[in-house]
């Protein structure tokens, strides 16, 4: 891929949703590839939207650009393949009988000839610790096991940028704790969409706030996090904006 | 707080266990249309089919009486089929007065009714056998294998998947519920219809909650590349020695319908 082209660039986006609630308004936003970004801001600010827009679930008006590549109709399905999508609940991620069968959902889909299927899972199983769970149920895994597979459904599509959902929502310190080194350990763009602040500050050098379907504030998230002043007009902190 | 408990399959290092999930389900098949098929009141065919099937409780290390006492669960099912007592002609057994009509019960209609309620009963233990030592997936799988429609097999493995998912949400409101259920000293209980209200709501509840569950599951599988057409792994290669199993067990019962019509 060339360095110079942005892994995602967000040009004057804005999306309603179909009942006229505006969720996202003038959206501008470049990433740059391997950086990892994270995106805070209160509930309803419009967030999650904007995860959906990067691999054309939910489109509106504006550009999305993935490698220099726009997300249309016409390249939607190269677009699922570059950009690796994580819900919250895993439980909507994860809808297959097995774990295997779920992690080689991405590539069958895909088109991909059968050992390479299967090498793919077994690798991306491998990478988030899963290797023994390949027979497993969903159902059988505690919250941390879920979101690891979850993980896996979409680096075994190989994907190059990644945008996940709140992927520390439900975990204990532990299991959260291994998660962030999980992440850490990838090569791929990543975004981030928490309000967990302790793993933004352990996982993203950048950091973007959302309030009301705008980015209001974007920079450094060490220097960000400690501006209590800025987390407080942002309502990003525990006693703002009441 | 986990819905486990509804899953059928109890995990074991049995015969049948190992046995390849299309071979079960074909033979399991197999053995409820020969049951099927026996001509009312061949008992001795009757006893022929249950110590074929007990033989694959106790190759299944389950125990014998597993399937036995959770095939009881058919008899209100079978009370369907109670008009075939007055129905059947033959000679008269039993009468039952009904004001100015007269029910006449036959012989050969009671033969029949315990036929019929004697194969569902048989019929219930190979389904229970098989589901109790396939884990679901596995029988999905032979599903495909039979050329059931791979879109209705989708549907299973959502609906397993996520019947899961839902028995632990509605397990979730009903303890919430129960949290709140709280009465001062002295006062009644709630009424019927009040309670029955309540447990309206929570249907509703979970109705909306699998709709919107359903909505992001689909937005789940459009990011992976879902198309609309339903796609899978290919079959796994089958064992020589399951291919044996198959053409034995396929013979047993054959022979065991071909005797019951040549005798009969």
């Amino acid at each position: 891929m060339n360095e110079r082209i942005a892994a995602v660039e967000i040009v004057d986006l804005s999306f309603s949703y179909p009942d006229g609630h505006p969720a996202l308004r003038q959206v501008h936003l470049t990433v740059a590839p391997g950086e990892r970004v994270a995106l805070v801001g209160p509930n309803g600010a419009g967030k999650s939207t904007l995860l959906l827009q990067l691999n054309g679930i939910l489109r509106g008006q504006g550009h999305v650009r993935i490698h220099g590549l726009e997300v249309a109709e016409e390249n939607i399905r190269r677009i699922r393949a570059l950009v690796g999508l994580v819900f919250q609940d895993p439980d909507d991620q994860l809808f297959s009988p097995t774990v295997y069968e779920d992690v080689a959902f991405g590539p069958i889909y895909m088109g991909l000839p059968l050992p390479e299927i299967q090498e793919r899972v077994q690798r991306s199983l491998a990478q988030v610790g899963m290797a023994d769970y390949a027979q497993r149920t969903p159902h059988h895994l505690s919250v941390g096991e879920k979101k690891r597979v979850a993980l896996a459904t979409v680096l075994s599509m190989d994907a190059t940028v990644l945008a996940l959902d709140e992927p520390s929502a439900g975990l204990d310190p532990r299991a959260r704790g291994r998660l962030i080194r999980l992440l850490k350990t990838l090569p791929q763009t990543l975004l981030v969409s928490s309000h967990d602040l302790h793993l933004v500050e352990a996982l993203c050098p950048r950091m973007v706030i959302m309030q009301d379907g705008r980015i209001v504030a974007d920079g450094d998230s060490a220097r960000m996090l400690h501006d209590e002043e800025l987390l407080a007009r942002h309502c990003l902190s525990e006693d703002s904006c009441e | 707080m986990h819905a486990n408990f509804i899953d059928p399959f109890h995990a074991r290092d049995s015969l049948l266990h190992h046995v390849d999930p299309r071979v079960k389900l074909v033979l399991a098949v197999a053995f409820i249309l020969t049951t099927a098929l026996l001509p009312p009141a061949a008992w001795p065919g009757y006893i022929l089919v249950f110590a074929l099937i007990l033989a694959v409780a106790i190759a299944s290390a389950l125990g014998p009486f597993f399937a036995i006492k959770r095939a009881f669960l058919v008899l209100p099912f079978v009370l369907a089929a109670l008009p075939v007592l007055f129905t059947t002609p033959g000679e008269p057994w039993l009468h039952v007065p009904l004001g100015r009509w007269a029910l006449t019960a036959t012989a050969a209609g009671l033969a029949r009714f315990a036929s019929i309620a004697l194969k569902s009963w048989l019929s219930m233990q190979a389904g229970i056998l098989l589901a109790a030592s396939t884990p679901f997936p596995q029988l999905l799988m032979a599903m495909r294998a039979l050329r059931v429609p791979r879109l209705l097999v989708g549907v299973f493995g959502l609906m397993w998947r996520y019947l899961f998912v839902l028995a632990d949400e509605a397990l979730r409101l009903m303890r919430a519920r129960e949290a709140r259920s709280a009465a001062l000293a002295g006062a009644g209980g709630s009424s019927v219809l009040w309670r029955a209200k309540v447990t309206g709501y929570m249907a509703g509840s979970l109705f909306l909650r699998g709709y919107e569950r359903s909505e992001r599951i689909y937005d789940a599988m459009l990011a992976r590349g879902y198309d609309g057409e339903v796609r899978t792994l290919p079959l796994p290669p089958m064992a020589r020695s399951d291919k044996a199993a198959l053409l034995v067990g396929l013979a047993i019962v054959g022979s065991i319908l071909a005797l019951e019509i040549w005798v009969g």
